[in-house]
């Protein structure tokens, strides 16, 4: 087993509120600096940017995991993490059914541009990414699963888009592979005035939108190899 | 007023049956932050909302909330409506937008 540092919730220039300094190479350089060995890339409702990502981190040596920041129809954050293109792809057709068609207004959101490591244009999303998609948290989880994904919400304490803020309390029976948390709390607090929650495993990942954020906080996974494998090995011996 | 009144004045859709038709009404509370609803809905509102997670009939039990309305033609989970039927409280529906239905409903509340 090896001790892998993880930030498992990273925004690219494709977000319409990440960076413009958000592309492949910034956020792969920024990774190796901070000693991470596995990020995730994580916009929202999109999953368009994280093939180039991984493409530039295999070279690299930083273990890249796919992945989306989804807003459910309650319009809380959650986080979805795959491991193949194949996968990739069918969350990228989940997303883009239940997204509604509101054209984006790139002077008032941001850019929605998607690049490749030369910061050349691959791709433009044309819809709002910032909606809320057509779909329930519980309708989300099951799909995530479905496809073999990692379901985790994001910064549940946050009083924006969070499970907390939107749902009040977290639902039995969710079935959440981890719980996160922002960079802003610290985990034992969290637990010690959420004592219902300690059978969740809790993590913590920066939600950069900004290069300086990358690793600002991160968790220390153990595992065979860094990857999805390992990740979800960890998160499921939490739970026994 | 009743919550029985109130579903036929403002001719809503009752999901659940007869359970916590007779509680009274105090006021009523417009929110879709179930987080928010927590903190400042009080005990005998009314809860209008447009969210139908099976949370809303747990927040609207830990606040003694008189009934919770779905707006904009709304239908609960099917495990929220477990819930209300359990908890005894109202679950009920409208094809009106929130401030058309607060509108109406503060009307009746404060003639």
């Amino acid at each position: 087993m090896i001790c892998v540092k993880a930030d498992l919730h990273i925004h690219t220039f494709l977000s319409p509120c990440g960076d413009m300094g958000m592309t492949p190479l910034n956020i792969i350089q920024r990774a190796k600096k901070k000693g991470l060995g596995l990020i995730a890339v994580t916009d929202h409702n999109t999953t368009h940017q994280g093939p180039e990502v991984r493409r530039v981190g295999l070279r690299e040596g930083i273990c890249v995991l796919y992945g989306a920041e989804i807003t459910t129809r309650e319009e809380v954050h959650c986080l979805a993490y795959v491991e193949t293109e194949e996968q990739r792809e069918k969350l990228q057709e989940f997303l883009d059914t239940y997204l509604p068609r509101i054209p984006n207004e790139p002077e008032i959101f941001g850019y929605q541009f998607w690049v490749d490591e030369n910061e050349q244009v691959l791709g433009e999303a044309p819809y709002l990414l910032i909606s809320a998609i057509d779909r329930s948290i519980d309708q989300t989880a099951a799909f995530v699963r479905s496809i073999g994904g990692l379901f985790v919400p994001a910064h549940i304490e946050r009083p924006r888009n969070s499970l907390l803020s939107q749902l009040g309390f977290v639902p039995a029976g969710l079935p959440a592979d981890a719980l996160e948390l922002s960079r802003f709390s610290d985990p034992e607090t969290f637990l010690q005035k959420n004592p219902y929650l300690d059978s969740y495993m809790i993590i913590q990942s920066s939600d950069a939108h900004y290069p300086d954020d990358i690793g600002a906080v991160h968790t220390a996974f153990r595992m065979q190899e860094a990857g999805f494998e390992g990740l979800k090995n960890a998160m499921k011996r939490s739970h026994e | 007023m009743t919550v029985k009144e109130m579903t036929d004045a403002l001719n809503l859709r009752a999901f659940t049956a007869e359970e916590g038709m007779e509680k009274t009404i105090e006021g009523g509370y417009t929110s879709d932050l179930l987080s928010d609803v927590m903190g400042y809905a009080d005990a005998g509102f009314v809860w209008v909302t447009l969210q139908t997670h099976k949370n809303i009939m747990a927040i609207a039990s830990l606040k003694e909330l008189a009934a919770v309305v779905l707006v904009k033609g709304l239908i609960p989970d099917q495990d929220t409506l477990t819930l209300a039927r359990q908890e005894g409280i109202a679950l009920l529906g409208t094809s009106e937008q929130a401030f058309e239905f607060s509108g109406r409903l503060y009307r009746m509340l404060h003639p």
